[in-house]
Parts: C-alpha cells; structure tokens; sequence
C-alpha cells in the first residue's frame, strides 16, 4: 500500500517534471537535433552560444523585456502592500461614520474579476493617455480590493493589547499602524507579497492590451508575440523561456514557506 | 472629526485609486454601452440597447459562451478530483513529503505563455518531432497535427492538459491545508468504531470535513476558466489572426474591442457587462454557498 503510494506519486511527479525538462533540453540544443526525427533525450553536446545568440539578436528585446516585467513586479508589490495595507487597517481599526460605506464598496468589486473588465479599464487608462507607459502597466493592478478585503480581515484578528500599549507611549493611528501592526505581521505581508510578486510576473492579457510599443513589452508579451509570430528560431524561443521563469522559480525556491501561506491565504477566505 | 481624518489618511489613496481604475471605469463602459463607439472611447451616437441585443443575437458570441461550458466542463472536475487525490497521497506519506509537494507545485511558476510554448512547440507540436508524435510512433501511429485538427477536437486535449498542469498545484495546496485542519481525534473515534482506514474514513470523515474547501475549489476553478484566455491566445492564435473554433468568452471580447478588425467599443462595452453580470451571478451564489 505504502509502496503503491510513492509510485503513484512518482508517476506523477516525473509528468510534472516533463515540461521543465523539455524547455531546458530545446533551450540547451541545437535546432537540427531538436528537429531530427529520431529523440534525443539530452543534447550531445549543451550549445552555450545559445545564450550569446538569444541576447545578441536584435529582434528580440530580452533585456529590456525582462527589465520591464521586474520593474513592473517590484512596484506592483511593494505598492499593492502598501496602499491595500493601510487601507485595510483603516478599515478594521478605525472606527468613522463612512466606514461601512466604503467596505462595501470594496466588497462590491470582489464580485468582477479584473480581467473581464479589461476593456472598460483600457478606455479609461487610455484617456489618461498611458498606453505603451509604465504607468498604465503598473498603476491600475495596485488597487485590488481583494488584497484590501485580506488585510482588513487579518488585522480585525490582530492582538488589541500590542495597539493599546502602543497607544500609552503615545503614538497616534499611524505611529501604531508603522511601528507596531507592521513589524509584527512581516509573515502576512510576506505571503501576500509573494503571491503578487508572482502574479505580476506571469499576468498577460493586460500587458498585451497596454503595452503596444516593443519597448514597453513585458518578458510574457515579448515571449508571446515570437511564439505567435515564430519569428525567431524554436532553439532562442524555448532558451527565453528559460530565462524568464528563472526569477520565478528562485522565489519559488527561497520563499516557498510564505508562498504556500499566501496561497491558503488567498485561495479560501474563512 | 480626528477619526474621520485619520480615516482618510489610511483608506483614502486606496479609495481614490479604486474609484478611478474600477468604479470609472465599470460606469463608463455603461454608459458607451449604449452608443455607437468605434475607433473612440467617447460616446459617439446614442442607440439604446441595440449593443446589447446585437451581442446576444450575435452568435459567435453565443458560441463564445459554448466553448466556455465545454472547458469548464473538462478542466473543473479534472483539476478537482486529480488535484484531490494527489492532496491525500501527499498528506498521508512522511518521506519526501516536502519533495512532492514541491514539485506539483513548481508548474505555478511558470506563466501560461511559458506553458503554451512547451505546449505548442514541443510536446504536441504537429510535426513528427514533437513528444506526444514520437510516443505515437513508438507505437507505430501516424503523428497527428494536434493543435490544428478539428475532427476530432484535438487542440481541446492541448489546452485541458496545459491548465491542468498549470493550476493543478494551486489547488493541492488549499486541498493539503483543509486536510491538515481536520481533528485527528475524528479519525481515531472512527477507528475505534471499525471503521477501515481506506475508503471509509474517506467516504464518511475526510469528504464532509472538506466540505468548505471543496466548494470553494469548485467556484475558483469555474471563476478562472471562465476568464481563460492566455492559452487559447497563445496556442491557437497566430499574426495570422485567431481560428473561428475555440473561442472563450475573453478571446471573442479581445478581438472584439481591440482585434485589427478595428477598435468597436460600444459592442465591447456590451460584451463585458454582460459577462461581468454572469460572472458576478456565480460569485454572489459563491458567497450564499459558502455563508450557508
């Protein structure tokens, strides 16, 4: 029974490892053994030139791509903590007339996911003229009322007296609120973080709405548009793939505790 | 006084950002839903519902809705059941637990770019050197163009595949934490009833003690497929434009307000809020669910 378990998850475990070793094997080779008609399972010899040929191609904007998916990840994290963090202590801790007015509202867009309202965003953030700008990629992904709606939540479970005593040293909402409540909740900001960070990285359909000059492209749209055009070889194409999960699969690795937390967080609000 | 300003220094740059990147937004693509707006964000002639009834008699918009409740009906009991049945083995080994966990998990790294190019260009390229061809001639089969071949619909195993692998992990996760919040102590009355440790425990202690996880599962997989549209984008489209077969609801809205066919905003409106009110339909019956 034991040994019947660990087989069924080792069959498993080897499909789930098949596309990562399929992206290193195309990425590593050279086209003529990836296109030969009988398999191999390993490239005789791994091409390294490979990585010289992908970021030297002038076609490809790999750099300045991967760049602009950083940036955009870095600001759409730290930003979405940082207003969806006040927010939702606000909401919480700070009794006013007005409050419930605006929970509500939060709730209320719970309701709509994002990308279905990709076409009304679009009109509206084009008006502001942020088409193909960081601004239109960044700024309208920093207010999620779903992050807002977990914080309040956890901060309604935070400890009262860790406030109170803060309170009698003399600090208002906001020396509270950045000197106590912040400093002991680095787990929770932490798994939220993360799961933003990764969501930012890997989200597609609006930066290929948005970003529409080839240097305001993402890593996922530049990606996308060489595989819907195939205008680079199979070999490049499956090395960027490489490359660009590599940010990813580091955080994956260095971060997995807050990771797995985030996702119990996010995924089923008790 | 004070609190209302305190208030305000909190919530208030949150509350003006949500106002104008959602609430603007969701209004005015009302109010263009009731013109004639193309190549325009501003509201050109005034047609009333005319949008609207154009979409719902439009039947590639239908058809849109169509291709939606077959995916779901393949990808949502697929992923539960599968991603299920991996969380009780994972949950019941003790060595390399960890590892397992891992690796099903891994696949959320990966974007759905990343995951169409393995998809599309490797495993079920239509060619004879793609892996799910080689496999078939091993066995001496002719190599089948996946991706392109309608009868039979084999670009449905394609996607259902790739989402699978995808977002299987994500959902292992939420499954392994409610196992984990089950109360040991129900397992061992059950024993001590005689209840056998395999099927039954499963069938009368494990299923209902899941109950809150597994509806929620449920909706969050039919919430995301109904806003699928990376995969389809990436593996069926090309520069060449998008096949007439297998279009979501998403796919259809793209082409639809931004496609080359020229930019028809007051149609697209439409399209929207008519699916953020179908969508908007499941979560509120999410919400009734999981209060119950």
């Amino acid at each position: 029974m034991k040994a019947l378990r660990y087989l069924a998850l080792s069959i498993a475990a080897v499909l789930f490892l098949i596309p990562f070793y399929l992206v290193l094997r195309n990425g590593l080779a050279t086209e003529q053994e990836i296109t030969a008609p009988t398999w191999t399972f390993w490239p005789s010899q791994i091409r390294w030139e490979n990585f010289t040929d992908l970021f030297t191609n002038p076609a490809v904007p790999m750099v300045r791509s991967m760049v602009n998916s950083l940036v955009v990840a870095v600001l759409q994290t730290f930003g979405q903590l940082l207003l969806c963090g006040l927010a939702g202590y606000g909401l919480a801790r700070i009794p006013y007339r007005y409050s419930n007015v605006v929970l509500y509202l939060v709730i209320a867009t719970l309701m709509i996911p994002a990308a279905v309202t990709f076409v009304p965003t679009f009109v509206v953030v084009s008006t502001l003229g942020w088409v193909s700008d960081l601004r239109g990629l960044v700024i309208p992904g920093l207010f999620s009322g779903f992050t807002t709606f977990l914080f309040r939540q956890y901060f309604l479970n935070f400890p009262r007296e860790l406030e109170e005593a803060a309170r009698i040293d003399g600090l208002g909402h906001w020396g509270t609120y950045w000197r106590v409540v912040v400093p002991n909740s680095k787990g929770f900001f932490a798994a939220l973080g993360v799961i933003a960070f990764v969501t930012s990285w890997n989200q597609f359909l609006w930066p290929l709405v948005i970003a529409q000059d080839q240097d305001s492209w993402t890593v996922q749209v530049a990606l996308s548009t060489f595989l819907t055009s195939q205008s680079i070889d199979v070999v490049q194409l499956f090395l960027a793939a490489a490359v660009s999960i590599t940010p990813l699969v580091v955080v994956f690795v260095a971060l997995q505790r807050f990771l797995v937390r985030g996702v119990t967080e996010t995924g089923i609000k008790d | 006084m004070k609190h209302g300003r305190a208030f305000w220094l909190f919530v208030g740059p949150f509350a003006i950002g949500l106002l104008v990147f959602v609430y603007v937004p969701i209004g005015w693509s009302l109010l263009l839903s009731f013109f004639e707006a193309r190549n325009t964000v501003t509201p050109a002639e005034f047609v009333g519902l005319r949008n609207y009834a154009d979409m719902l008699t439009d039947e590639p918009f239908l058809r849109s809705l169509g291709t939606f409740s077959v995916f779901a009906a393949f990808i949502v009991p697929l992923t539960f059941v599968l991603a299920l049945a991996l969380a009780l083995l994972v949950n019941q080994i003790r060595f390399m637990k960890a590892f397992f966990r891992s690796v099903f998990f891994l696949p959320t790294a990966c974007s759905y770019v990343v995951a169409s190019l393995v998809w599309k260009l490797s495993i079920f390229n239509g060619v004879r050197f793609g892996l799910a061809n080689t496999v078939l001639g091993w066995f001496g089969a002719d190599p089948i163009a996946w991706t392109v071949s309608t009868s039979p619909p084999w670009y449905w195993l394609v996607l259902v595949t790739l989402r699978l692998w995808l977002q299987l992990g994500f959902y292992l996760i939420l499954f392994i934490a409610g196992l984990q919040r089950i109360p040991q102590h129900l397992y061992e009355a059950a024993w001590i009833d005689g209840a056998s440790r395999g099927w039954q425990t499963l069938r009368f202690i494990t299923l209902p003690q899941l109950r809150t996880t597994s509806v929620a599962v449920l909706l969050l997989l039919l919430i995301a497929a109904y806003q699928a549209f990376d995969e389809f984008y990436n593996v069926l489209g090309s520069d060449r434009g998008y096949p007439p077969f297998a279009r979501p609801p998403l796919i259809y809205l793209y082409y639809t307000a931004l496609g080359s066919g020229g930019q028809d905003f007051g149609h697209g409106s439409a399209g929207a809020v008519i699916l953020t009110l179908l969508i908007a339909g499941v979560t509120l019956l999410q919400g009734k669910v999981i209060t119950r």
